[in-house]
């Protein structure tokens, strides 16, 4: 898997005026591989994933999406974008517009697909979601956990290779967190390319095939989910982890 | 976005407003005078202050509405056309405006003529009574408008097609006031919309302009903007070459109302959460669909008040064009009692006028109160 990574972040450093957020971050993804970001708040996890479509710009560094190098070319921006889709802790649905409205928003206007086709795609994806029958509904009409997934179908009618998640549980009352991971634990299991950051460690051990620990904007430790929890190596991960599953 | 999505906010709104409706009637609907009675205790005589308020309410309504109503319907003079009738009934003297209602109302326009203002506004008020549906607004309102402006421009111009031609000069009354006011506010709402962009854009250059023209217009007062289009502009033109009078007012108001009207937008891009750009920054969303689809639609519902403020005000506004001499509703409504004999009956003539205004500016604002309700419907949490 690593030899053929579909993002690799090379070195990617990033400031907020004075306050260095990323510090050298190295980190490769291959091709359906699930990578876990977690981590101390003000850690710069969700920064990472935010860098990876542009969200955020980074100053220094490379980053690769599938071949194309991200720089402040229009061109290479929205070429990843195409590829990469994102899910927010706070669900960012379109509240004016309908669910199958919110689903259908992209693909008519950025990819130019035919209403009907839109449509269809968009009630499939709803279906695999299990709300298909909330389609004509307003997000504000919606539990959080059913906005949330919808979220998911949104960003999964683009037809992305790679799937962002940035906390996408947090927002959530703790009743609702288990729909959400399920529709996430099975788009892992359909072999989508996914980088999550979540602190859910159920969800981690169950999908990830790597976990990535991050403190101050440095990433401190990577390793497969069994080592990870089982052994971790650093100091400040065990701290980290004994405070996060030890309630 | 299909016909199905669309009917759905109103589906809403009835479902939601019925039991408000349902609560707000109840007490109204108590049967003969112990109703009355309970609902005159519970709202005028609740407490010791409510029962003062109530009584010196009543005082000032017998000191004033009987003489109102003893001048205004009582003694009044409707018709006759002489203004002596007036002096004697002592009354108001509506026969005033029986008489100069024309005037009043199409100005310095040919007399025999006055037809073609009359159809051209009634063409103008449907258009504009579509174009308040919310069902019509696609391309076709568009197509809609170029024909109602060829039909109306020609209606009022003339000059061809068997119309005698009458230049804009003599247009006056209420069809200039409506003219000036529609455009102005059609054409200055997009100029609003791109100057409250380019203000929160993250090109410095296109930032600068728009903040350096929002504020140099708020700084100017109305009068001063008309001013400058009516004296000062036609100084710079080059000898020979000269724009109309009535163009260039409305040029002026709507490059006026379009700043105002931008600090309004402003707001409501201001008030939409970074997640929504984000999201559909995610998406692949160009930067006009963006603020097409998913910004701009949420922040002018947002500000549907505000604007409809400034439109109303662009309403009234335009009567200052009385002073570079273009004969707008209230300048006619002044001039009409330039005739010696009616002089003294000036209340009559600027209380039409007034009504005239109110009942523009009063449609707006109940409008608006509609279209957001009726927007506000679906996004309800």
């Amino acid at each position: 898997m690593a030899n053929d990574p579909v993002i690799l972040l090379d070195k990617v450093n990033k400031w907020y005026g004075e306050f260095h957020v990323l510090k050298d971050i190295d980190l490769a993804v291959g091709k359906g591989e699930k990578v876990v970001i977690c981590g101390p708040s003000g850690s710069g996890k969700s920064t990472v994933i935010r860098c990876i479509n542009r969200l955020e710009e980074h100053q220094r560094g490379r980053i690769v999406v599938d071949g194309v190098e991200l720089t402040s070319d229009i061109r290479s921006i929205d070429a990843i974008r195409r590829k990469v889709g994102m899910v927010f802790q706070s669900f960012n649905l379109f509240p004016h517009l309908t669910v199958i409205e919110n689903l259908t928003l992209a693909p008519l206007w950025v990819k130019k697909t035919p209403l009907k086709q839109a449509q269809e795609t968009a009630m499939r994806y709803l279906e695999r979601v299990k709300i298909p029958e909330q389609a004509h509904k307003y997000p504000g009409q919606l539990s959080g956990g059913q906005q949330q997934r919808v979220a998911i179908a949104r960003a999964l009618c683009l037809k992305p290779d790679i799937m962002l998640f940035d906390e996408p549980t947090s927002a959530l009352d703790p009743e609702m967190i288990k729909e959400v991971l399920d529709v996430m634990v099975e788009l892992a299991g359909e072999g989508m390319t996914m980088v999550c950051v979540t602190h859910e460690m159920g969800f981690a051990r169950t999908v990830a095939d790597s976990m990535v620990f991050m403190a101050e904007g440095v990433i401190v430790e990577k390793a497969p989910p069994k080592e990870f929890f089982a052994a971790p190596k650093s100091e400040r991960t065990r701290q980290f982890l004994s405070q996060i599953i030890g309630h | 976005m299909s016909a199905p999505i669309e009917q759905s906010p109103g589906e809403i709104a009835a479902h939601v407003e019925e039991p408000m409706r349902a609560t707000l009637a109840a007490p109204r609907r108590g049967r003969g005078a112990a109703a009355l009675l309970g609902w005159t205790r519970r709202n005028l005589f609740s407490s010791v202050p409510n029962t003062i308020l109530t009584l010196v309410a009543l005082a000032l309504l017998v000191w004033f509405l009987p003489p109102l109503i003893n001048w205004a319907l009582v003694k009044a003079t409707w018709t006759g056309g002489d203004p002596k009738l007036c002096r004697e009934a002592g009354g108001a003297c509506w026969a005033l405006i029986e008489t100069k209602h024309r005037f009043i109302l199409f100005g310095l326009y040919p007399h025999d003529q006055h037809w073609r203002p009359l159809v051209a506004m009634a063409i103008f008020l449907s258009a504009i009574a579509a174009s308040c549906d919310p069902r019509f607004w696609n391309w076709r309102l568009a197509g809609i408008w170029a024909v109602v402006l060829a039909v109306g421009g020609w209606l009022m111009w003339g000059g061809f097609l068997g119309l005698a031609y009458v230049e804009n000069a003599r247009w006056g009354g209420l069809p200039l006031t409506l003219i000036l006011a529609t455009l102005g506010i059609v054409l200055a709402f997009p100029l609003s919309i791109l100057l409250a962009l380019g203000r929160r854009s993250d090109l410095p250059a296109i930032r600068a302009v728009c903040v350096g023209y929002i504020e140099i217009v708020r700084g100017v007062p109305l009068v001063s903007v008309l001013f400058m289009a009516s004296i000062m502009f036609p100084l710079f033109l080059p000898e020979g070459l000269t724009i109309d009078k009535l163009l260039r007012a409305q040029v002026g108001i709507i490059l006026f109302t379009a700043a105002y009207l931008a600090e309004a937008v402003r707001g409501g891009l201001a008030a939409i959460p970074k997640g929504q750009y984000e999201a559909a920054d995610a998406m692949g969303l160009g930067y006009w669909q963006k603020m097409g689809l998913v910004i701009l639609p949420q922040a002018l519902r947002l500000v549907i008040p505000p604007i409809v403020n400034q439109f109303i005000s662009c309403f009234k506004d335009t009567s200052l064009v009385i002073i570079i001499g273009l004969y707008d509703l209230l300048t006619t409504a002044k001039t009409a009692l330039t005739d010696p004999p009616w002089r003294p009956f000036y209340v009559e003539s600027y209380v039409f006028a007034g009504l005239v205004y109110f009942g523009f500016c009063f449609f707006m604002s109940r409008y608006s109160q509609y279209l957001e309700r009726r927007l506000n419907a679906g996004t309800r949490r």
